[in-house]
């Protein structure tokens, strides 16, 4: 590492946002001009280019870190390969940061409320070299594990407090402690990466960014259950996640850092990838099994729990990937520290994946118990071109969305539940006053309809009958006591669904129910979406008082039906309109109707 | 919807490629799935006379196998197109006008979701989340990904791999 700290570095995210917004082309132009400026030669100093996982601020990507020896890193944000002679010239060869495009002050605010211990090394550290996971604590967590018996590793678990980071919350040591305690030889360790909740992807960046400190974490969590067989099971829509682990896993093989006698750590664990097929009722654990069987992801009743009775009949322990990467910090550091930090039935920090209508979208890693607020305002920046807040949703399609007057709920578990929504996986979907929650309702339940594995019928059935009430209504063909079915309806799912995806699907329109009625009742009674989001009952007119003549959305529609001249109240022209919501979304002053 | 796929169909299926990649996974638990990834990666879809082949050789039934096939989202019992443009359809997509971005591509290429054209060069696929929020709205071409889409930049996009072979 010694060598290594008198290189020049440029860490560029190259997780799939950065690699979608052009982190490839931005690294090869590092390069070409390296090699064409001969900087090596000029300052002395090897120039790497290092391709980090994601650093969260996702929106302003390609993010670009200058490191030059004993300096502090410069971010520059928005960074195109068109920029690049520039940084190399006046940063890299005369020591003179470009002051106009480093990142402006809210990327400090960005980072400031945040505790970024899970992803301390995702955008930092070269996302596939074993070397730099080994330079920042690497594998010292197996280390002092072993040196531990497992119920000592079990209970350390336990006294950090850490709760399962998939959703439901269970105590991870406890869950341990079962699948230790069931008798046999064979165990399976599973690793939920079926991240499938619609607006969540912290599994993915650290999938893509820490690929090692995942493998470690499940090291521990063998060896603590006694286990020696493991598997991840990945969503096959995350090709680079994949990729990225695979490669961990390759690499991990080579140098005798898992298989038999791991690491000469006197314990034997093998690792395998498992890809997913596209199912989000996968995510659910019996179903998962299912999946790795070669069957239908189908859910069955518990009990038999995973634990006694989990895949090919074996005690099987199924954890989400955020909590096996909490794992390895508990271990570098102590379960004292673990605990001492979030709130009192909360432990630790949990990364939320801001996305929606705020401004600084992206991955927020941040201590329990810090609120709602702070999260979207401090950190992320408020709410897009300064429109008024409306709904947060929590928790993706199990969750609910929560109105301003819950935004100063904590993000922990049991404060979130009782605002009426879930921590979830740790999405948070900020809506404004464009969202129509009847219309997010909706979504939500086509989805959990369409995932459902139909094993059930009241999730089967149930959901398309709830789903169908909700159609009608943002059509404008709402009745009379559609709200009362659809309450009954959602108790009644709720109770007697099979698995958790229809015991939480109904919960979207409970919470947008108890929080939003008044938007229901605009739908069905006066036919109109107080929103103006739904298509059927939009007009498309542009309302003269409020039109401030600024031309956006005439710049912004793609059939040219607007008319609009400098000065002037713009006009949409309804033969020509498409009715594709373009200048609606573009329009900064709720002008369009 | 094309007609392009049945026309395919009729054609003779070299099977050479599927039992290269049954011999792959054969000792393996829980191979189906694996099994069947692999022959739609090397046929780009699960050609039906592959069914009974796997059925025989890793000794399931056949119907498991068309119970796995039309269970997971993934698998494809017709060709596909070379370009598969996937219009992600998640929370923060939605949100920030995702409905509009599938409008523009169902406009442009005349096909919906899990349609192919009849040139076989586009398939289009509503998927739930592809993970990449903070750039809402996303869509893929095969593995290449395009965040903050609009309707112009839909188009830029279509045009682009129109152009191409």
């Amino acid at each position: 590492m010694a060598a290594n700290a008198e290189n020049i570095k440029v860490l560029i995210c190259q997780g799939t946002g950065g690699l979608a917004s052009g982190a490839a082309a931005v690294a090869k132009a590092f390069e070409d001009e390296f090699a064409r400026q001969g900087v090596e030669a000029k300052v002395g100093k090897r120039c790497e280019v290092v391709g980090t996982g994601c650093r969260g601020l996702c929106a302003n990507d390609v993010l670009v870190d200058i490191v030059l020896p004993g300096q502090e890193a410069v971010t520059y944000d928005f960074v195109t390969p068109e920029l690049v002679p520039q940084i190399v010239e006046e940063h890299v060869l005369a020591n003179e940061p470009i002051a106009k495009k480093k990142a402006g002050p809210y990327y400090a605010k960005f980072l400031e409320k945040q505790q970024r211990i899970i992803f301390s090394r995702c955008g930092t550290v070269n996302a596939e070299s074993l070397d730099d996971f080994l330079a920042h604590n690497g594998f010292t967590g197996i280390k002092k594990a072993v040196t531990m018996t497992q119920a000592e590793v079990i209970d350390e678990v336990k006294r950090s407090g850490l709760r399962g980071r998939g959703g439901g919350g269970f105590p991870t040591g406890v869950k341990w402690s079962f699948c230790a305690a069931s008798p046999g030889k064979t165990k399976y360790l599973i690793c939920n990466a079926d991240e499938g909740d619609p607006g969540a992807f912290m599994d993915r960046s650290i999938l893509e960014g820490d690929p090692y400190g995942l493998i470690e974490g499940m090291m521990i969590g063998a060896y603590a259950i006694g286990c020696t067989f493991g598997y991840v099971y990945v969503r096959a829509e995350y090709p680079l996640a994949i990729k990225r682990l695979q490669m961990a896993i390759d690499t991990c093989y080579e140098k005798g850092f898992l298989g038999k006698n791991c690491m000469g750590l006197g314990f034997d664990f093998d690792l395998r990838i498992k890809a997913g097929a596209g199912a989000f009722v996968c995510g659910e654990e019996t179903a998962l099994m299912a999946s790795i069987e070669g069957h239908r992801g189908m859910s069955r009743p518990r009990p038999p729990f995973p634990a006694v009775r989990g895949l090919w009949g074996y005690p099987t322990n199924i954890n989400n990937v955020e909590t096996f990467a909490n794992v390895s910090y508990i271990f570098y550091n102590g379960a004292d520290w673990y605990s001492s930090i979030g709130t009192e039935g909360t432990k630790g920090t949990k990364i939320f994946a801001l996305t929606g209508k705020v401004k600084h979208t992206g991955l927020v890693e941040v201590p329990a118990g810090t609120t709602m607020k702070e999260v979207i305002y401090d950190v992320c920046g408020g709410i897009l071109n300064n429109r008024k807040f409306k709904a947060v949703q929590a928790g993706g399609p199990s969750g609910g969305c929560l109105p301003e007057a819950a935004l100063n709920a904590e993000v922990d578990y049991d404060s979130l539940i009782k605002a009426g929504a879930m921590m979830g996986s740790g999405g948070l979907v900020v809506m404004d006053e464009t969202t129509c929650m009847v219309d997010i309702a909706r979504f939500f339940l086509n989805f959990t309809r369409v995932e459902s594995c139909g094993k059930c019928i009241p999730c089967r059935i149930g959901l398309k009958i709830m789903l169908e009430i909700l159609e009608r209504i943002t059509k404008g063909e709402g009745r009379e006591g559609d709200l009362e079915t659809l309450e009954d309806m959602a108790y009644d799912i709720k109770k007697s669904s099979l698995c958790g995806l229809g015991q939480t699907a109904p919960n979207p329109v409970l919470s947008t129910l108890r929080y939003f009625r008044h938007e229901y009742e605009a739908h069905i009674k006066e036919k109109r979406c107080p929103s103006n989001s739904c298509k059927d009952l939009l007009k498309f007119e542009v309302v003269e008082g409020a039109c401030k003549k600024c031309g956006l959305c005439f710049k912004i529609c793609p059939v040219d039906a607007v008319t609009w001249e400098k000065g002037g109240v713009a006009i949409i022209d309804k033969e020509k309109c498409t009715k594709c919501t373009s200048c609606y979304d573009a329009c900064r002053f709720m002008a369009i109707e | 919807m094309s007609n392009a796929a049945e026309n395919v169909q009729e054609q003779e299926i070299d099977l050479a490629g599927a039992n290269q990649v049954i011999d792959k996974y054969l000792d393996m638990k829980g191979a189906l799935m694996p099994v069947l990834q692999g022959i739609q990666e090397f046929y780009g879809y699960v050609p039906e006379p592959t069914v009974p082949l796997v059925a025989e050789r890793l000794n399931v039934y056949p119907s498991q196998i068309y119970g796995v096939l039309t269970f997971y989202a993934q698998f494809h019992l017709k060709p596909r197109g070379k370009y598969i443009v996937r219009v992600c359809m998640g929370t923060a997509c939605h949100v920030k006008g995702a409905g509009r971005i599938a409008g523009t591509l169902e406009e442009r290429l005349g096909i919906t979701h899990a349609e192919t054209t009849e040139d076989l060069k586009f398939t289009a696929e509503y998927v739930a989340c592809i993970g990449a929020c903070g750039m809402a709205p996303v869509i893929m071409v095969n593995d290449a990904t395009y965040g903050s889409m609009s309707v112009q930049k839909m188009d830029e996009v279509i045009a682009k791999y129109k152009a191409m072979e």
